[in-house]
């Protein structure tokens, strides 16, 4: 494996290849004023998120709106030019890779869209749209592209002749179908999937998430699930990223994130979905978090939860808790962590005396990261 | 393959039993055009505009057949047929019959029937040519400033509002009148329609681009975009599959509508008189020279009059039905 992957990487992976690993990734969208469009503030819709995908697996990026999810994935796509950091998929990075030396590599990487409305031109056929993915690539198909198209169809189980119809010939989840027949088209290695259920009705999502999940099996995919839906990530993904303010909060394989949430967000997160059985709902307590969601123009200082967390101390305003493995695979961004009796700040104090090696900061200063470029 | 059955969806189950009528050929969907073409057919008025306007680019392309059937030559002189002290036609209702279908003009005798129909080859060809050229300059310019934003479209924007706050008429008038006789190859009657199909393309297509333009904002931001160029595709490739087939409802339209008020201005320049120059007919022509006769001869005003208004009011009726046809929001 050529990957380059410093010794933050080298730690999670422990099985399977790394295929996409991204580091301190970060954008700013600048917020310009007056006739000079002089630059008063930035956005900082993702600051610095570190996380990386193993091969086959399904990492799930949660969070409420405007967090940063969306933006994150959009980047790994390349289509939002990011602002600082690093993404490198399978050993290249793509960080800053123009658009033409990109255009080879996106066979391997695609994105299923959120809106099955917006994401299908209206004015192309079914066949079209699919189609054009062997176009623009280039692909020679052994029995032309309407062949290989009704294969596509059929795989995402539409109708093949459906080939001749029109994106308003069908319905929502008829539509995320050809989406996604769009996106395998050119048999990625990696999805990023924004938010791919969504827009459809509940009872559409189950199929859907299932159909993802079958055609994870079948062609070897792997997925990057954006998605607000706590119940959905838990279901497709392997292992769960928690975003808040364009952070990684927590990090840790679904069962350990859904069974013992370190940070506090999460803990209000998971509190917040509706258990549908009243028997198991008694002793369990739904924590309320008071107030918005900060401004990502002018997130607060240190943890940028204190605003809202009902264990801040004076700790939480001054030092930024960095994202650290509290127990093996779980890393968490918290002075004051659930579930368990060591906290980010214990482990930075016993690295600092110690190096023991059992410190793996994911999360660096961004300015810094960028700098070592 | 597991293929998961759609539970929502009515419309795989709807097809197989039509298909077993039909027998097993491909399902041909129905496109958004062929939507709005049904949805065309049922406007009784768009479509009466519509009839009109087929009859009116037939009369003008089979101009010389219809007069050589029905009429005179257009520059022929009865004046046998004209009092000679009022110069008004002898016969009532300014000389109609069976000979002369629309009567004869004033003064000269000419055959009113023939110059109004060699007058549509004139208002139509100018009508189109200009709208064409204005569509042309106000979709390029348009999706490009729509596209790429930025200062490409600060500065288009800024050239729109320059040329649609230019006093057009006098600008018109000022050019045509310092015209030459002869320019590139152009000569006579046929320089001065080029000259107009200019002046008024280019004066009018920042209609076209304001539309194009907050079109291809919207449709930019749509993820079909994104789709395209998570796959690879260049911005022409964007631009010319993409967008442009997206804009063509509109477009259709608003050169539909504008193709008469095109039209009412090449009759204003001519009833100016630095429009066409006679003799060759032209409807804003003819209302001009029918002014000064109209208490003696009323019929030369009424028909130029009406031609000029069933024309754009054809035009007018039929883009009001396309538009509520290709986009059934609007209504």
């Amino acid at each position: 494996m050529s990957t380059k992957t410093t010794a933050a990487e080298t730690k999670t992976v422990a099985e399977g290849e790394t295929l996409l690993s991204v580091e301190g990734l970060g954008k700013h969208f600048p917020v310009t004023a007056g006739l000079l469009r002089r630059q008063v503030g930035a956005v900082k819709a993702v600051d610095g998120v570190s996380f990386s995908v193993r091969k086959g697996e399904t990492l799930g990026l949660v969070g409420e709106s405007g967090c940063g999810k969306t933006t994150t994935g959009r980047m790994i796509m390349r289509l939002l030019e990011p602002s600082f950091g690093k993404i490198v998929f399978e050993g290249h990075d793509i960080t800053h890779m123009s658009q033409r030396q990109l255009r080879p590599l996106r066979r391997d990487l695609q994105m299923i869209f959120q809106d099955p409305y917006s994401s299908l031109n209206p004015r192309q056929t079914v066949g079209a749209i699919i189609g054009a993915a062997f176009r623009l690539q280039k692909i020679e198909t052994e029995h032309g592209v309407k062949r290989a198209v009704q294969e596509l169809l059929e795989l995402v189980g539409l109708n093949p002749e459906h080939y001749n119809r029109y994106p308003h010939e069908f319905s929502g989840g008829q539509r995320q179908r050809i989406g996604i027949a769009r996106t395998l088209a050119l048999r990625p290695k990696l999805i990023v999937a924004d938010e791919p259920v969504s827009a459809l009705d509940v009872s559409v999502q189950a199929q859907v998430v299932n159909l993802l999940e079958d055609l994870q099996d079948e062609l070897d995919l792997t997925y990057i699930v954006i998605a607000h839906d706590l119940s959905v990530v838990r279901h497709i993904s392997d292992r769960v990223a928690v975003m808040y303010l364009g952070k990684i909060v927590e990090l840790a394989d679904r069962d350990d994130l859904y069974e013992r949430p370190m940070h506090p967000y999460t803990n209000a997160l998971l509190s917040a979905v509706p258990i549908p059985d009243p028997s198991k709902r008694e002793g369990r307590e739904r924590i309320r978090l008071t107030g918005d969601v900060p401004s990502p123009l002018d997130p607060p200082p240190a943890c940028r939860f204190h605003t809202r967390c009902w264990k801040a101390q004076d700790i939480c305003k001054q030092t930024e808790p960095p994202l650290v493995e509290l127990s093996p695979g779980h890393l968490t961004a918290c002075h004051f962590p659930e579930n368990t009796t060591v906290s980010a700040t214990d482990e930075v104090a016993k690295a600092a005396v110690g190096g023991s090696g059992a410190v793996t900061p994911v999360e660096g200063d961004p300015k810094l990261d960028a700098d070592d470029d | 393959m597991t293929a998961p059955i759609e539970v929502s969806g009515s419309e795989t189950a709807q097809p197989d039993a039509v298909l077993e009528g039909v027998g097993r050929k491909a399902i041909q969907g129905r496109s958004l055009g062929q939507i709005a073409w049904l949805r065309l057919r049922r406007d009784k008025v768009a479509m009466t505009g519509g009839v009109v306007i087929i009859l009116l680019v037939l009369v003008a392309i089979f101009a010389p057949v219809l007069v050589k059937l029905f009429g005179h030559p257009p520059n022929e002189y009865h004046q046998d047929l004209i009092d000679p002290t009022l110069g008004a036609p002898m016969k009532p209702l300014g000389g109609m019959s069976g000979d002369f279908l629309l009567g004869l003009e004033p003064t000269t005798g000419r055959d009113l029937f023939s110059r109004i129909i060699y007058g549509s080859r004139v208002s139509l060809l100018v009508g189109f040519l200009a709208t064409l050229v204005a569509a042309f300059i106000g979709t390029t310019l348009g999706v490009i400033a729509g596209y790429f934003g930025g200062w490409i479209d600060t500065l288009i924007a800024r050239v729109m509002d320059i040329f649609l706050a230019f006093p057009l008429l006098l600008f018109a008038i000022a050019i045509v009148g310092v015209l030459p006789d002869s320019m590139l190859g152009l000569s006579g009657n046929g320089l001065r329609i080029a000259m107009l199909v200019v002046i008024i393309g280019f004066f009018s297509w920042p209609y076209i681009g304001r539309i194009v333009r907050g079109q291809t904002l919207s449709l930019r931001e749509r993820e079909f975009v994104d789709a395209a160029r998570a796959m690879g595709a260049r911005a022409p490739y964007i631009i010319v599959r993409e967008i442009l087939p997206n804009l063509v409802a509109p477009i259709l339209v608003y050169a539909t509508l504008m193709i008469p008020t095109n039209i009412l201005f090449e009759a204003g320049l001519s009833f100016l008189g630095v429009g066409i120059r006679p003799p060759t007919p032209s409807w804003g022509d003819m209302l001009s020279s029918a002014v000064k006769t109209y208490q003696i001869a009323p019929h030369y005003v009424v028909i130029p009059g009406i031609a000029i208004f069933v024309t754009v009011m054809a035009f007018n009726v039929f883009g009001d039905g396309l538009r509520d046809a290709l986009d059934p929001r609007t209504r």
